[in-house]
Parts: C-alpha cells; structure tokens; sequence
C-alpha cells in the first residue's frame, strides 16, 4: 500500500484527514480510490494538482507508476514566470 | 490636413517620408520606413530602445519629431553593419552573451557606438554613466559592460 | 520517467561517461538567433505590417472601481476611418466555474472574460472597457474619446490588510472565501486561504531558546519586459485566423483566445515573435482577444501595441504582500519551528501566488515543525501576474530575514546557521514530498570558501546572504527534427525564446545526434507547426525542450540505423549510431563504410522517404534549483541611498548548457532583485490611480546601479534529465531581496521590514535612530 500525503486544503475535502495508505498502481487509480472513499473532491481535482511520487514531481500523468512502497504526496499545481 | 514631406539621410542613403507633425522620429522610422530595428519601450526618453545618432549626436528617437531630421544625417542599428561584416561591438555582444531577449540590444549597440566614437578608452564607470540611459531588464548589465570593455580594447589595438 | 529512460536505452551511455565526451554542451557556442538580434532585424511583437491594417487601442477606466452602467460608441463608431469597435457585448461571457486546464494552472474564463474586457465594474484604474480600430493611430486615439461611457464611481481598495477588513469595499460582492470551515456566510475579498506545514509548532516553539517574531510589508513591483505587449491579429471572412504576438507561450494564447472568441483551436494559428522580455507577465492575454475581435469585425488586421503607461495601469504586476513571520531555535543553532503567514495582493480576480509561496518559504530548510497560511486578497488593481518564480521571492524574503536575525541573536555566521538547517536530499520538504538530489548544501558551502564572503568589509559597507528556491516544472512539449536532403537538419520547437533557448536547445540537439553544431538550425514554429507546446515559464524550456529534442533525436537515430541497415543489408540491431554515423558491428564490423547524415539522407526518398525526427512528451521530474547570493552594500547616511558594492550569485544549474546564459539568468534575476529591493515600487493617489506609470518614476536599476554580479554555476544534477539539467530562470530572483535587507542591517544596524528600502524610507530610519 502506498503511503499518501494530502497537503494545502485537500484536508477540508477528507475531514481533516491528511495521511492515508492506497492501493499503488497509477496517477489516475489513486485519484479515482481518493474520490470513492471522499466523493466530496471534486471530478477535475487532478486538474489542480502537482503530485511528487517519492520526490519527483509529476503534473498531468495519468498512468505514472505509484508502486507499493511508494511515498506520494499531493501538492497545489506549480505555475512558473 | 496636409502631411509634411522631408528630406532627409538615414545610414547615408537618401530619403524623403511624409509625416504628420505630431509624429516622431521612431514612429517615422518604424512605420513609414520600416526600419523597425529601433523600439519603442516607453515614448518619454527613458528606456533608451529607441537610441540614434542625428547628425553624430546620440539622442532618443521617441524625443525628436519627424519633421526635424529636415536635412540632417540620421543613423540607426540598421546602418552599424557593413555588408556582412558587423562591427566590432556586434560581434562583442554576441561573443560575451550580452543580450538575452535583444529588445535593448539596438538601442545598446548605437549608445556604446556614440561612446567608443568619443571616448576610445572608458572605464568602466564611464561605460556604466553613459549607458545610463539604456534599460535593459534580462541581463542585469553586467555582459554588456564586459563586451563594451572589451571592444574598446580591441579596437584600440 | 519511463520515456526518459527509453531515450537512454536506445542510444546514450550512462550519463558519466557521456560527460566525459561532450562536444557542444557545456560550451559557449555561438548563439543561432543572435545576429538578427544585433542588427535590428529580428521582428518583436510590434515589428511586422499587413497590407490593408488597422491600428487598434483601448479606452481604459479612469477609475479604480466603478460600476458601468452604459458604454455608448455611436459616435466613435460614426468617425470617418474607424472600421470596428468593441466592448463587454462582444464577449461571450463564461459561468463562474467555467475554469479549464491550461497547461500550468486552471484559468477561470469567467475571470479571463472580464480582465480583457471590464463586464459589469471597472476593476482597476486601467482596466479595458471598450476598444476600436481605425486607419491609422491619431483616428483610433480621436474615436476613444468620443466613447461614452456612463461610471457610477465606487470605493476603492488596495491594500491587501485594508481589503481583508470587514466592511471593506467589496471587488466581487458574491466572493465567498475558499478553505475556510465553517463556510463563511458573509462575503470578502478573501478569495482564498491555504495551509501547509507538518510537525507540531506549539512543541517546536516550546524546545527553542529563542524565538524571533517579524513583520513585513511590500509592495508590488512590476516585472518591467522593456517591450510592450503587442500583436497583429487578421481574420478572414471564413472565420479563419492568424495572430502574431509578442507572448511567452502561443499554444497557450492561441487556446485563451479560441476560448474568449468561441471559434475551433485549430482554426487559429498563432506565431510568436520575438519576446522583448516576460518573467511571467506575458504568459497571459490582454491585447490579444480584442486584436482578433475587432479584425473579426472589419475583416482586415488589426494592430494593437501597448503603451508603457498601460503597460504600468493595466498588466499584472506581482502582489504587495504582509507577512509574518516566526521562527524559533535552539542556543547552538538548529530550527525548531518556523511559521508564517502570507497575505498577498490578487488584484482584480483572485488566483495570487501565495500558495506557492507559502510552500517554498521555508524550502531550504530542514525542519520537523512547519506552518504556512496563506491568503490570497482581491483588490483594485490588475490581476496580478508571474513573475519569476512567482511567490517566492516574497516568503523568502520573510523568512530569510528572520533566519538571519536568528543567526545574528546566536552569534552564528549565518552561511553556518543555515547550513546547520540545511534540506538535502532525504529532507522532507517544508512543502512535503522528500528531496531528490539537491543542491542546497552545495550553494552554501560555494558561498563559506567563496573569496567574496572573506574578503574584508571597507568600512561603513554591511554584508548579507541569502538562500532562494524554486520547483521548476516540466509540462508538455514537442519538437522535431526534420533531415534535409544535404544532411543538414532543421529543428523545430514550440517555445518561444526569451534569454537564448535556441542555443542550448540546438547544442543538444547537436550533442544528441552526434554532429557538427552548425548543421543545425533551430526554428520557432508556429503552433501549426508542432504538438501542444506549453509555454516558456517555470525554467521549463531546458529542461522539458531538452527531453524533448533528445527524444526527437533519438526518435532520428532509430531511423537512421534501420535505413543503414536495410542499404547494407543487414540486421538493424547490427547497426549502431556512434559520432554522428551509422556503423556496421558485431559480425558485419569493418564490412561496410559509415555512413553521415549525408549518405543517409542523399538516399532517403528511394530508402523509405523523410526522415523526421519526433518526440511529443509531458516532461515530469523537474529538479529544483537551489540558489544562495552574497551581496555587499554601502549606505549613503546623508541621502539615504543604498548601493550594491559586490554581489555574487551561487546556483545549482544541474548541468550549464550554455554556461553564458546559465549566468544571464543569474546576473538578470539579481539586478531585477536589486531594483524591487531598493526602488521598485507603485505609487498611488488618494482615488487608487497609478501615479508613477513610466520608466522615469518607477525607478528600475540602470546600468550605473549596478556592479559586476560575480556568478558561479554549482552543478548537481538531475537524474531526471539526458544532461543533468535543472531549470534555472527563476531562483536568482528569489534571495536578493533578503540578502539586501540583511546586507542593510549589516551596514546600519537596522532591520527594514518593509520594501522597497528607497531613499526616503533609509533616511528616515536612520534619522529616526540616530
């Protein structure tokens, strides 16, 4: 089971919940199991996310590989200058 | 109302334009004779983009009006190449990376000319003052004063 | 990840051994646009004409919060020689949600709408109400004085504490603020709140022996591109369009523009010129939607160049900011706990930095106790937009200040405090996730051994260091590389070059295929040209063009190989590409002549056709970039006027490319620092209206300003990247305002908490000390 980190407001969407475990497999089946287990998240939230799967950064990567001891972290989606 | 029509010299060619009074230099040499190598950054004098040489004096574009290069020798970058061979402070420029988006790079290039024409060793305090009146936002000045530097010295030999 | 790594298999040796043979990276080679840039020839946004064009411009609010209750063009559209005219009835509007993936952010249409054109409210002192197009400049001027326009005038606010009191003038009277609970029943102008952190602070403050506790205030600074926004936009009859403009991102502004104008993406093709100048604020539209909409109307071009007055009034600056800012620590130097909260200027719509902000703040550092709050304010200003590194540069200077007096309470150097703190790799990040390879010890330790920190002070002069960050980011490019029938090859990439990108994105172009660096020519392709194409921001384009060239490369190579193979008759897998030649090896070694890009391609048609080169890819794991800088000021106590006497900037590059351009960005970003700390500011009068809006009042550094910025290029790199490279535009800009102000308290023995520290606010310091 992944390790997964909410970070920023995705708290107030999980009832504070900041620390959970998932099934690995990808991007796309661990927003999909986030949203099952709180439907409160919004359809697009993925469009507002940057997500570090053991400290690189991924932003729009569906099937990027979150394997079983992975540490993933759902951070704001990083915009630049 | 009728326009005014001049005769006037720019990079040792001849040429006649019509302009509006109200009209100035840059906008006579941008959009009447397309010689857009000169910018407009802010139209008051302060940025420098629009740098050229009326009658070997090194002034803003943006601050002379059209109508009065009436008989005078206007150069702008366009006329700093020969055929294809670039002037020293061209070639400086691009050797030390001394521009970065080039916005200012013209305007750079005709202000260090009106210098090293003047002053054929400047330090670099002088180099800085003189330049005072270019902005450039990309390269913090440090490569431009490093290529100016450096053309000074070679083209002193 | 994957895609990276299939690149490697397929033709480069591990990334030691490709070090030691580098040809063209890691050089400084002549630069491919650079001589049209030297002799005026290169076009920028304001540089090309159509036959037949109209000259299009704005008429803007003369007040900074109004209701419009009528706009009346009659007379202006009745002028002899105007063709067209717009307003907010031209603009389809957008529901609030109507928010759409953009590449780097979700853009709100129903914002975008109302920025470009001003629907129900005047926002902003500047803000565009209408907009016409006319034969020529002095016409258009003329018509937009004849435009009535019926303001019932408003309250005002701007500043972000001002705007965040209750009862406070209302920008948008239905903002309910998001991230709060319990939901607030009132509305604000508190669009939004964040929080991030971990650990636990009232058990971090409570180990510390001692707790420094700051407030700051700053202004906003624009980013300050010397060339105006411009653009040249032509539509034709059938509803096909063209636009040319100056923009970091065309891709980006073809997709807006498509949006607000309600017509196919593909139907627009948009050409980027040559950018005079971004750091952010040309990543967004303004001029663009009104160019297409009036030439839509009068069905020839229209030219739109902005004035550097609007440039000032109406495009988005960065955000003034307060910000507190606490941090706590042990007698012998380490970090118990740190906190902060931001509250940053949005101006007319919310999406301000501070998220980000309040995720990098404490960035450099390794800490177990941890919060940020952030809050993003709506006010009466433009909307703000990017600049480098957009956030950051105002947390850090928060936090750096802080940590500096930290160090100074403790007697710690305070290269030594900070690097007793130090995130490495394995530090959990202030923002969260663990660290890669980093390079955040590295730059400090530069800065320890660095003949600029020990060389002695002259008298009177203070000294101050500062560390900066910033995540980079990767996002979607493409490029590809199309062999000519000469063995010469044309690469084509979608994004636009702002500081010399085509160099470094040629020489690994060139590295990559094995050949001489001039049979390559780069090209900016429109965005018919190529795949989606994010925009040049985030010190992305190195790093993501560079995957993405290689990939093309590689994708160059596989061809390659098979039309040798298939000429020789042998197995392709008997075919290798090694110094710009297919080589026959194993059993068909020394059997057939190498053939250059020239054998191959002088053949191609009869072999199988083009050969094209191609890689489309979402670039992922950008590596952050570490930066410290060391600055040297005097203090004139009698005007109050603060010089840089030395400055050094220390920054993890990954891998230079291009080591020249690597220290232009260094150089820029410190001199744009120099300028928002010391001088950059806006000032307004009593009715929100910009008073300094031109280069001679908002003071940027100037060349005399300035010294010599001493750079050096720390290079740890980053896995993540066929050369090792990390973005590097936008972390110079994020330590020098601290590193001022700690340079200042050096020299003064006074802390200025509040930007910028220009002549009248040091001279008043000082008299009010002394």
């Amino acid at each position: 089971m992944a390790r997964i980190v909410l970070t920023g407001n995705l708290r107030l969407y999980t009832e504070g919940v900041t620390e959970l475990e998932l099934e690995s497999g990808s991007i796309r089946s661990l927003l999909r199991e986030l949203r099952r287990r709180y439907p409160d998240i919004p359809e697009d939230i993925e469009d507002e996310l940057a997500i570090s799967i053991d400290g690189v950064l991924h932003q729009d990567d569906w099937f990027a590989k979150i394997e079983p001891d992975s540490e993933v972290h759902l951070l704001p989606r990083i915009a630049g200058g | 109302m009728a326009r005014e029509h001049i005769t006037t010299t720019v990079n040792g060619d001849p040429v006649e334009f019509l302009c509006d009074t109200e009209q100035t230099l840059l906008d006579v040499l941008r959009d009447e004779l397309r010689l857009t190598g000169s910018k407009e950054g802010c139209a008051s004098g302060d940025c420098g983009a629009c740098s050229v040489t009326l009658d070997g004096r090194l002034v803003c574009a943006c601050l002379v009006l059209a109508t009065e290069v009436e008989g005078q020798k206007v150069t702008t970058i366009e006329g700093m190449a020969v055929g294809d061979q670039l002037h020293p402070l061209q070639q400086k420029f691009l050797d030390h990376a001394a521009l970065q988006c080039g916005v200012c790079t013209p305007g750079f290039l005709v202000a260090a000319k009106a210098l090293l024409d003047r002053n054929s060793n400047p330090t670099e305090t002088e180099v800085r003052y003189w330049l005072a009146g270019n902005l450039c936002r990309c390269t913090g000045y440090d490569k431009i004063v490093r290529a100016v530097l450096d053309t000074a010295a070679e083209m002193r030999g | 990840m994957a895609a990276v790594e299939k690149i490697f298999n397929d033709t480069i040796t591990d990334r030691e051994t490709r070090d030691k043979t580098l040809k063209w990276v890691g050089t400084r080679a002549p630069r491919p646009d650079g001589v049209d840039k030297v002799t005026g020839r290169a076009k920028f946004g304001a540089d090309t004409y159509l036959p037949n064009m109209l000259y299009g411009k704005v008429l803007r609010s003369p007040h900074a919060h109004a209701r419009i209750k009528s706009i009346d063009m009659s007379r202006a559209l009745a002028l002899p020689g105007v063709k067209a005219g717009v307003t907010r009835d031209d603009f389809p509007d957008h529901p609030a949600g109507a928010v759409q993936p953009a590449g780097e952010m979700v853009i709100n249409y129903r914002d975008m709408t109302r920025n470009i054109m001003a629907r129900e409210k005047a926002l902003y002192e500047g803000h565009a109400v209408a907009a016409v197009a006319a034969v020529n400049e002095r016409v258009a001027r003329q018509a937009l004085s004849l435009i009535e326009v019926d303001y019932e005038v408003l309250p005002h606010v701007i500043d972000v504490e001002e705007a965040m009191k209750p009862g406070a003038p209302l920008v948008r009277e239905d903002l309910i603020t998001e991230g709060v609970e319990p939901v607030p029943e009132e509305p604000s102008n508190i669009a939004k709140r964040v929080e991030f952190g971990h650990g636990d602070l009232d058990l971090g403050f409570s180990k510390a022996d001692v707790i420094i506790e700051r407030s700051f205030k700053t202004q906003p600074v624009h980013q300050g591109y010397i060339e105006p926004h411009a653009c040249l936009a032509s539509f034709s009859e059938d509803g096909q369009a063209e636009l040319w403009c100056s923009t970091q991102g065309h891709y980006v502004a073809r997709g807006h523009c498509a949006k607000l104008l309600q017509m196919d993406v593909s139907k627009l093709r948009v050409t980027c010129s040559e950018i005079g100048g971004g750091f952010g604020g040309k990543t967004v539209v303004y001029l663009e939607p009104l160019a297409l909409a009036l030439s839509r109307k009068a069905c020839q071009p229209v030219k739109m160049v902005m004035t550097r007055d609007e440039v000032f009034r109406a495009s988005g600056p960065t955000s003034g900011a307060s910000m507190d800012v606490r941090i706590g620590a042990t007698k012998d130097g380490r970090i118990t706990a740190g906190e902060a909260v931001l509250k940053f200027q949005a101006g007319a719509f919310g999406g301000s930095p501070v998220p980000a902000a309040a995720q990098c703040a404490f960035a450099p550092y390794d800490l177990e106790n941890v919060k940020t709050i952030g809050f993003d304010v709506l006010c009466n200003r433009p909307k703000v937009a990017a600049y480098r590194a957009p956030g950051a540069p105002l947390g850090e200077y928060a936090v750096e200040s802080v940590v500096d007096e930290l160090a100074k309470t403790l007697e710690i150097d305070p290269l030594e405090f900070r690097l007793q703190n130090a995130a490495k790799e394995g530090t959990d990040s202030s923002y969260g996730p663990k660290f890669g390879p980093i390079g955040c010890v590295e730059t400090l330790e530069t800065a320890q051994s660095h003949e600029h920190y020990l060389a002695p002070l002259k008298p009177g002069q203070g000294r101050g260091v500062a560390s900066g960050y910033w995540f980079n980011i990767g996002g979607q490019t493409s490029a590809t590389l199309n062999l000519c029938e000469d063995g010469s090859v044309a690469l084509v990439v979608g994004t636009p070059d702002i500081g010399g990108s085509r160099a470094s994105l040629t020489m690994m172009a060139a590295e990559s295929l094995g050949i001489e660096l001039d049979k390559v020519r780069p090209l900016i392709g429109d965005t018919s040209a190529l795949g989606y194409n994010m925009l040049t921001g985030g010190s992305r384009v190195t790093f993501a063009g560079g995957i993405a060239v290689h990939g093309a490369a590689a994708d160059m190579i596989k061809q390659l190989r098979e039309r040798a193979a298939a000429t020789w008759d042998v197995p392709v897998d008997d075919v290798e590409w090694h110094g710009g030649q297919a080589v026959a090896v194993n059993g068909y070694k020394d059997q057939e002549d190498p053939m250059g890009l020239l054998d191959i391609a002088k053949d191609m048609a009869k072999s199988g056709g083009p050969i094209v080169g191609r890689c489309s890819t979402n670039a992922q794991g950008a590596g952050p970039s570490f930066g410290c800088h060391i600055v040297d000021v005097d203090v004139d106590k009698e005007t109050g006027r603060v010089s840089v006497a030395r400055y050094t900037v220390i920054q993890d590059a990954g891998k230079a490319v291009h080591p020249s351009y690597v220290e232009g960005q260094y150089q820029g970003g410190a001199v744009q620092g120099i300028g928002w700390a010391l001088n950059e500011e806006y000032i307004y009068d009593e009715n929100g209206k910009v008073e300094n809006a031109g280069f001679l009042d908002y003071r940027v550094p100037v060349c005399s300003d300035v010294p010599m910025i001493d750079t050096v290029i720390v290079e740890v790199p980053n896995p993540t990247h066929p050369y090792g490279v990390r973005g590097v535009g936008e972390t110079p800009l994020v330590p020098p305002l601290a590193a001022i102000s700690n340079a200042v308290e050096n020299a003064l023995d006074i802390r200025f908490t509040e930007l910028p520290m220009s002549p009248p606010r040091v001279l008043a310091a000082i008299e009010s000390v002394g």
